[in-house]
């Protein structure tokens, strides 16, 4: 597996990556908390070129009604590609892969969210991506997190997410969208930073054991940036930028 | 951080302490540690913490006061949005008394789709839909006033110690609060000037509640004379 053929140089000699990062050096990220009035909580994410919004509903009645567990409540997310997010027109349709998408946000979200307090109701997740940038599955599980966590949704902990991966034979943290298409490994992982517990771990590409370690080991570190940038953001709404 | 090595304001998964003690509303017990839920401040009484979430839904407690807006009826029941994950239930034979017949009497009679009630929670549990009840004095319809909002959590707030934040309100606008532990509050006042202060007031507490001199900064708000 060695990517796609390309002309761009994804790593030069000095270790800097085509667009300018270092190896270990994530894109810019910014949260935003409460940035919707009609949802029960909401969230807004910058992760390089992405642009993303996501939005929480509940814990609200479920319909339909046979979905509904009389034990515990259930999570719903939806992501969803704007038509606008990408170069050419997207068709507003779910497509495959954000079907596959929506499932695995959800399962890495579910460890997290206590859903047993609100038995016969269900806490729904819509996710926008308004610009997609490689790794938008990452930034999208970032910002649901806080969307949840703004909504006031029982969490046992926080989820963060970020991807790492190998461009050049090397192994770099949080690859952006030339990366993936020509690079040789893409590894989205998500984790609850408190306790350790990986929720989402992806590899598309081939690595050796040490790399495949390796990579684990980058991508949660780049984790560890993004929970940092979540407590912020939900700081700064909720105590005005103090807390302990 | 709090006088006993505790934070005080939290996040979810954030730890709040190892110490032997009981995990209350919000904490979750994890290993030897208790763990915040939630994002909110951190409370501790007698051996029991707790965290008062600054966001989220009503959790219904019996014997609660709160205020519902009809939402639906059947032929039995109103249907009340009382700000949770559930619909609050009012019993027909609550409104009309134990003659109640379903056939003859017309429930849209006493109360109206978007009609405000207060009421108590009667009954509540993971089975089943909160009961209301308006067999209290003081519940019922509300028929006039305006409703404002407020994050459940920060009820406290609003209400103060022993009554001294409402009471301090009440006293510079000259209004009437009805107080739904839900987050729901109705004012009723004589001018528009006044419910404009009023709820100038209940937005700095929905903004500051979690900051010392809340008390202060509301009096302020409410310009000078108002003590």
């Amino acid at each position: 597996m060695g990517g796609r053929e390309s002309d761009l140089v994804l790593l030069n000699s000095d270790g800097i990556r085509c667009d300018g990062r270092k190896i270990d050096e994530p894109r810019r990220i910014s949260i935003k908390a409460g940035v919707l009035n009609n949802a029960n909580g909401s969230a807004y994410i910058e992760f390089g070129d992405n642009k993303i919004l996501a939005g929480v509903f509940g814990p609200r009645d479920v319909h339909p009604k046979h979905q509904s567990d009389s034990n515990t409540g259930i999570l719903r997310v939806r992501y969803h590609m704007q038509p606008y997010s990408v170069p050419e027109r997207k068709r507003p349709a779910p497509s495959r892969r954000e079907i596959e998408i929506s499932k695995v946000i959800k399962e890495a979200l579910l460890p997290a969210v206590i859903l047993e307090s609100f038995p016969r109701t269900a806490v729904d997740v819509y996710i926008e991506i308004l610009q997609a940038d490689g790794g938008s599955r990452c930034a999208a599980l970032d910002v649901a997190a806080v969307a949840l966590a703004d909504a006031g949704i029982p969490m046992r902990d926080m989820v963060s997410a970020c991807a790492a991966g190998k461009v050049a034979d090397t192994i770099v943290l949080d690859i952006n969208n030339e990366e993936d298409q020509a690079g040789q490994a893409d590894m989205p992982i998500a984790v609850m930073p408190n306790s350790g517990q990986i929720t989402l771990l992806q590899l598309d590409g081939i690595l050796s054991t040490s790399e495949y370690k390796k990579c684990i080991e980058t991508g949660l570190v780049g984790c560890k940036l993004v929970y940092e940038l979540q407590k912020k953001a939900l700081k700064e709404r909720y105590f005005g930028g103090q807390g302990s | 951080m709090t006088q006993n090595g505790m934070p005080n304001m939290v996040m979810p998964g954030d730890v709040i302490t190892r110490e032997a003690r009981r995990a209350g509303q919000n904490v979750v017990l994890k290993g030897d540690m208790l763990v915040s839920s939630k994002v909110g401040r951190v409370s501790v009484t007698d051996d029991t913490v707790s965290v008062i979430g600054l966001a989220g839904k009503y959790v219904p407690h019996i014997d609660d006061l709160v205020i519902g807006k009809v939402i639906s009826h059947s032929g039995q029941a109103w249907e009340l949005d009382i700000n949770s994950a559930y619909v609050g239930f009012l019993l027909a034979t609550d409104v009309f008394g134990r003659d109640f017949a379903s056939h003859a009497d017309e429930l849209s009679s006493k109360l109206g789709m978007g009609d405000l009630v207060a009421a108590r929670v009667a009954n509540f549990d993971r089975t089943r839909d909160p009961l209301l009840t308006i067999d209290d004095r003081d519940l019922g319809k509300i028929d006039s006033g305006v409703l404002v909002r407020i994050a459940p959590g920060k009820i406290a707030s609003l209400i103060g110690r022993q009554g001294s934040m409402v009471q301090t309100i009440e006293k510079a606008t000259n209004a009437a609060f009805t107080i739904g532990q839900n987050g729901l509050v109705v004012i009723s006042c004589e001018g528009p000037e006044e419910l404009l202060r009023a709820k100038k007031a209940i937005g700095v507490i929905e903004r500051e509640a979690y900051l010392p001199g809340l008390l202060d900064k509301v009096t302020a708000s409410l310009g000078s004379g108002s003590r």
